[in-house]
């Protein structure tokens, strides 16, 4: 299957519009690589059947599956592991005290993906139990897939997922085994709720948090979008509340409204 | 540069770990069973273990209980790399002192992974 320049240039800007997601020329081979598996399920023979299609009818499930199959949704438990270590080292301890009127910490992640993120920070938390007693913590995970998040609410992995920067320990505690796969224990799944949302809409339906993971989603968008995104967040952070990126990600020259942390490499709060 | 001591009865799975832990600059010796493996601890403790369960002589689990309690046992950080899947057997590793386990099949990422797990990257 080979993609039309036509085809191309809708895929792109279909992608662009609905996800924020950039396909540059050189990146035609991943439309080919993620789209054609989605043709062919779909029983049709090419990716321009499938523009076709997509350009009959305005919304359609097809869309939604074209924008779940671009995004990627690459996530491992503890990820990068330093973004835990500022949850233990620096946040934690400022919104213990920052806090302790309401004894409530909400945590927003941004691109939940499989649910890795927050169930991490969940784990954390619970690792903490005496630490926190009393406190209560509201774990938002969203994403713009749909599937991911069906995926994320049950908290089944496999054996090739779990051993991806899960402690063993860790594994051990917090999960069981059902063949070939592990299932979340139920009280760490009950601590992440799962809303799906596009970081390009309006979310101010969600309020405000004390801490927001958006790590390796803006590596994906052009500056602009960047900037779109990283404006929205900051409306739904509290005036101390701490903003995560990923290693490959940065406040700036894209946005003014965040500055970083000293010495604490991906962290961020807003400007006073 | 630290010393991995590879232990498995299989030529091709310390080759592939050979491959991957030279690579993260790990000074590679070699075992084929629990047996040869304490021998090579008594004379030079490595810093870094990886251990399959099934072996001939001494299977890996008896090394590790062994391996504990001997002078020094403490020290080396122990990673078991088998097929022995199932959540008994990780428990049963890990009260005896184990530090990560690793279950096979695993690829290069996943043996990095747990390398740094315990500290070793």
């Amino acid at each position: 299957m080979s993609i039309s320049n036509q085809d191309f240039e809708y895929l792109r800007n279909f992608l662009k519009t609905s996800s924020g997601l950039v396909v540059n020329p050189e990146k035609e081979y991943l439309l080919k690589s993620r789209l054609e598996p989605l043709a062919r399920s779909q029983g049709m023979d090419s990716i321009g059947e499938l523009v076709s299609s997509m350009k009959k009818f305005s919304s359609s499930d097809l869309k939604v599956e074209v924008t779940d199959a671009m995004t990627t949704n690459e996530s491992l438990f503890f990820r990068d592991k330093t973004p835990f270590e500022h949850l233990d080292n620096i946040m934690l301890p400022y919104l213990l005290d920052a806090r302790k009127s309401r004894k409530r910490i909400k945590i927003w992640c941004a691109a939940a993906s499989t649910g890795q993120e927050p169930y991490s920070i969940a784990m954390s938390l619970k690792e903490k139990s005496a630490m926190v007693a009393g406190w209560k913590f509201d774990i938002l995970g969203t994403d713009i897939s749909k599937s991911v998040l069906q995926k994320a609410s049950v908290g089944h992995y496999t054996q090739f997922e779990v051993q991806r920067g899960l402690p063993i320990k860790l594994l051990l505690k917090y999960f069981k085994q059902e063949g070939e796969n592990w299932v979340l224990n139920e009280d760490i799944r009950k601590m992440v709720t799962y809303k799906e949302g596009n970081l390009l809409e309006n979310f101010t339906n969600i309020g405000r948090f004390d801490i927001v993971f958006c790590r390796n989603v803006l590596i994906y968008f052009d500056l602009d979008t960047k900037r779109e995104v990283l404006n929205k967040i900051a409306m739904q952070m509290e005036k101390d509340a701490y903003l995560l990126l990923g290693a490959a990600e940065t406040v700036m020259g894209v946005c003014d409204k965040f500055e970083a942390v000293k010495g604490s490499r991906g962290l961020y709060k807003l400007v006073k | 540069m630290k010393t991995c001591l590879v232990v498995d009865d299989s030529s091709v799975i310390r080759k592939v770990a050979r491959r991957v832990l030279e690579e993260l600059d790990f000074e590679i010796l070699e075992a084929e069973d629990g047996q040869q493996a304490l021998d090579q601890c008594h004379l030079d403790m490595p810093e870094a273990i990886l251990l399959d369960w099934n072996m001939p002589v001494m299977d890996g689990l008896e090394f590790l209980v062994q391996l504990r309690s001997s002078k020094n046992g403490d020290k080396p950080k122990v990673i078991f790399c088998t097929t022995e899947n199932d959540i008994s057997h990780i428990a049963q590793a890990v009260q005896a002192g184990a530090d990560e386990y690793i279950m096979k099949p695993f690829d290069r990422e996943i043996l990095e992974n747990k390398f740094q797990e315990v500290g070793l990257i």
